[in-house]
């Protein structure tokens, strides 16, 4: 009986109610995670706090040699996982926070210049929304203090609306230079084909919760569920480590535990939820880089974000997985991203697998039929 | 500690492996390599563009893949793969073909069963039982739980083809099983109850020989589904080809374990059903290897390219072979007879492990997930 909602299920398309449509009668609001990657800081308290709360078991420590990334990816043992990407950025023009900054002509002379034209990095954090005034969402905030004291408060406070972006590139000079690290990356000299400044993207990478989410639809034992949060949890009891799960999920999150047989990934700490509790990523990001809520409201906090960045000039951000539309029926957990998804190891246009399965299964009652009728036309032949 | 398997950094520049990654940044560029510390890296590990300007300077070897696809120009993840590799292991690709072997030598059965060929029906009904014995022995042999195999009984999902199948497997283990055992009353003795069960066994043989023969073809397409329905791009994206080469195969390898083990004047059918089975089988791969462009390289790559290639040639001249042994003198006919039994066989145990190894090299390379939905959201782009 377990099953037979999946037989009813859909298996593509727009579907703004999983759990309902997984047989919840009256299931609470579909909860999910809205992770702002261009407030993450990298530091991995989502990481730590998941293993700790989950009991996930240490899976290596080693630096990759690629970049500060020393997780790799999600996987059985990693159910949060901070990218870390660094990519050279010409100076003065796609980079926002210098976007109007008095740029000079090598980066050394900006780390020079910016500090003497008045560049301040907690006016930059207020002017991009980036402090966590009072711990409220940083998007909610920002909308609320339109008009604020901006950046001459310091950090303290507030978030300056679009209006004011252009303020700080007039040669104010609010700041006083203390000699601290500046938000600017430590520059390599330019290389030859005059590369030499540095951002980095983080991003807390984390199971999709996919409105269609093939883990669960091809699991052929049930233990993959939707509960009735709409989110995908695995359940450790009845999984026999069959492993279709792992080759179904498009983003590459589940897998399987090696020592154990069992494949694991994030519950969205169902546990917890069932507590009405913050999950555990969530509750240790200091930044509120993840951001944990109904899944409506979320969308709504993102667009919002989008549409603050985008004002303020950081023309790249985008979001990842919120639309219900998409080819998984939108993500329970999404992203607002600064580059390609894929730059961040996500696929770019990912489509549930299940999507075409009745079409495979016509296929495969044609071959079937192939294989009856040429028997059939074998045996019919005269006796050699 | 080693490191895990998502620690690997497969693409990693100085790291074995990466000079041969089609598809990644050349080695020899003509740009030189930025001098530089993390721009350099990051320029390595392709997060600049990923043009490919010294591709005619590469050093091409004989069957190079990139002939039949261009390399592809996409930006990832420091080369990380963006799918998790299949944790099946090679176990999954022999039940391929055992149970596609199970399959073929039940409908033959039925053939020599229904022309009185006693010889051939006892070889196949006996090979199919043992092959279906091969397959459940496989099938739980690559559970991370084998002794939680019967969990796969506690529900029947028809979105998950995995349970699909133990169902049919199911039904059809033991109906082959119960014909091979019907073999067995010829040995009984001809009065009393063992008599009357002699008697019995006969029909009763035929009957569950039929069934199986009806199971047999979606014992030997479902696997298509199987493995169709997963995000593997060179699993999924053949999907319609993908059961006519697995039910070609299976014809295949049924006919050639008859043409192996019956005597000739008993196996015409069986080449016949070769030739069909054989025809099928090679049209439906041709199409699985070109039509899927970047998604069918890795048929052409590596193992599996090798694996392809040389099955492709045993499969056409075992089904020669198997005709050409009809018009050969009595002793001479029984030998080529057996080889091109042999070769069948052969054949499609190589395209089984062709088509998996295939599908698994497309998850560990970035580019067969990150190139095609590229294009797809590029297109879609353009269209709106």
């Amino acid at each position: 009986m377990a099953a037979l909602p999946d037989l009813t299920a859909s298996l593509y398309g727009r579907l703004d109610d999983p759990a309902r449509d997984a047989g919840y009668a009256d299931p609470p609001p579909r909860k999910g995670f809205f992770t702002d990657t261009s407030v993450c800081i990298g530091c991995k308290a989502c990481e730590v706090a998941c293993k700790e709360w989950n009991a996930v078991p240490e899976d290596g420590i080693d630096l990759l040699g690629m970049s500060y990334d020393n997780t790799g990816g999600l996987g059985a043992d990693s159910w949060r996982a901070v990218a870390f990407i660094e990519q050279s950025r010409p100076v003065g023009n796609q980079s926002a926070p210098y976007a109007g900054a008095a740029t000079g002509g090598t980066s050394q002379q900006l780390q020079q210049d910016a500090p003497a034209a008045g560049f301040d990095a907690f006016a930059e954090a207020a002017r991009l929304g980036t402090g966590v005034p009072g711990g409220h969402p940083v998007a909610d905030r920002a909308h609320e203090n339109t008009g604020g004291c901006g950046g001459g408060c310091g950090g303290g406070s507030a978030a300056a609306p679009a209006a004011r972006s252009g303020e700080q590139t007039g040669g104010r000079t609010g700041g006083q230079f203390l000699g601290m690290p500046g938000m600017l990356a430590p520059a390599p000299l330019p290389d030859r084909d005059g590369r030499q400044d540095v951002r980095w993207l983080m991003m807390s990478n984390v199971c999709k919760h996919c409105t269609h989410a093939a883990c669960l639809d091809v699991c052929p034992t049930g233990a993959l569920f939707r509960t009735e949060f709409g989110t995908v949890v695995v359940q450790e009891d009845v999984c026999n480590g069959c492993g279709y799960c792992v080759s179904a999920c498009p983003y590459g999150v589940i897998d399987k535990r090696e020592d154990d047989g069992r494949a694991w990934k994030c519950t969205l700490c169902y546990d917890r939820l069932g507590e009405d509790e913050t999950p555990a990523c969530a509750k240790a990001c200091p930044t509120e880089s993840i951001q944990f809520g109904d899944l409506d409201e979320l969308r709504e906090r993102a667009e919002r974000r989008r549409q603050q960045l985008h004002d303020v000039g950081v023309t790249e951000a985008r979001l990842y997985g919120e639309d219900p539309e998409d080819g998984v029926g939108g993500d329970g957990a999404f992203f607002l991203l600064l580059d390609e998804p894929e730059v961040y190891g996500l696929p770019p246009d990912p489509v549930v697998t299940t999507r075409d399965l009745p079409s495979m299964y016509k296929h495969m009652a044609a071959a079937a039929g192939f294989m009856l009728l040429g028997t059939v036309a074998a045996a019919l032949g005269r006796r050699s | 500690m080693t490191p895990k398997p998502s620690q690997e950094t497969p693409h990693q520049p100085g790291q074995p492996g990466f000079e041969h990654v089609p598809g990644t940044v050349p080695r020899e560029r003509e740009v030189p390599p930025p001098i530089g510390g993390q721009a350099a890296r990051m320029w390595d590990a392709g997060m600049g563009s990923r043009r490919n300007r010294g591709k005619d300077g590469r050093k091409r070897r004989r069957g190079d893949a990139n002939a039949v696809v261009p390399d592809a120009e996409f930006r990832s993840y420091y080369g990380r793969a963006v799918l998790k590799p299949p944790v099946w292991t090679h176990e999954i690709a022999y039940y391929l073909f055992t149970g596609g072997l199970a399959a073929g030598c039940s409908m033959l059965a039925v053939v020599a069963d229904v022309r009185g060929d006693v010889a051939a029906r006892r070889a196949l009904r006996t090979t199919s039982l043992t092959a279906v014995g091969a397959s459940a022995y496989f099938l739980v042999a690559d559970l991370g739980r084998p002794e939680r195999f019967y969990n796969m009984l506690r529900v029947a999902k028809v979105t998950s083809p995995m349970s699909v199948g133990t169902y049919i497997l199911s039904v059809f283990g033991p109906l082959s099983g119960a014909a091979a055992v019907a073999e067995l009353g010829a040995l009984l003795p001809e009065r009393g109850v063992p008599g009357l069960l002699r008697r019995v066994a006969g029909p009763a043989g035929s009957v569950a020989g039929a069934g199986a023969a009806l199971t047999g073809p979606l014992l030997a397409t479902y696997t298509a589904v199987l493995f169709a329905d997963t995000a593997v791009p060179s699993w999924h994206e053949p999907y319609r080809e993908l059961p006519f080469v697995f039910g070609g195969s299976a014809l295949a390898a049924g006919s050639g374990a008859a043409l192996l083990l019956a005597p000739v004047g008993q196996s015409g059918s069986a080449a016949r059903l070769a030739a069909i089975g054989a025809t099928v089988e090679l049209a439906a791969a041709h199409r699985m290897e070109t039509a899927h462009g970047l998604v069918s390289e890795p048929f052409h790559l590596g193992r599996p390219g090798t694996f392809l290639k040389a099955a492709r040639t045993l499969t056409a001249a075992g089904a020669a072979g198997g005709i050409a042994a009809r018009f050969l003198p009595r002793r001479a006919g029984r030998v080529v007879s057996a080889v091109a039994g042999a070769s069948l066989l052969t054949g499609s145990f190589l395209t089984r492990m062709a088509v998996f190894e295939a599908g698994v090299a497309s998850t560990k390379d970035p580019k067969y997930v990150v190139v095609p939905q590229r294009e797809r959201l590029e297109a879609r782009q353009r269209a709106s």
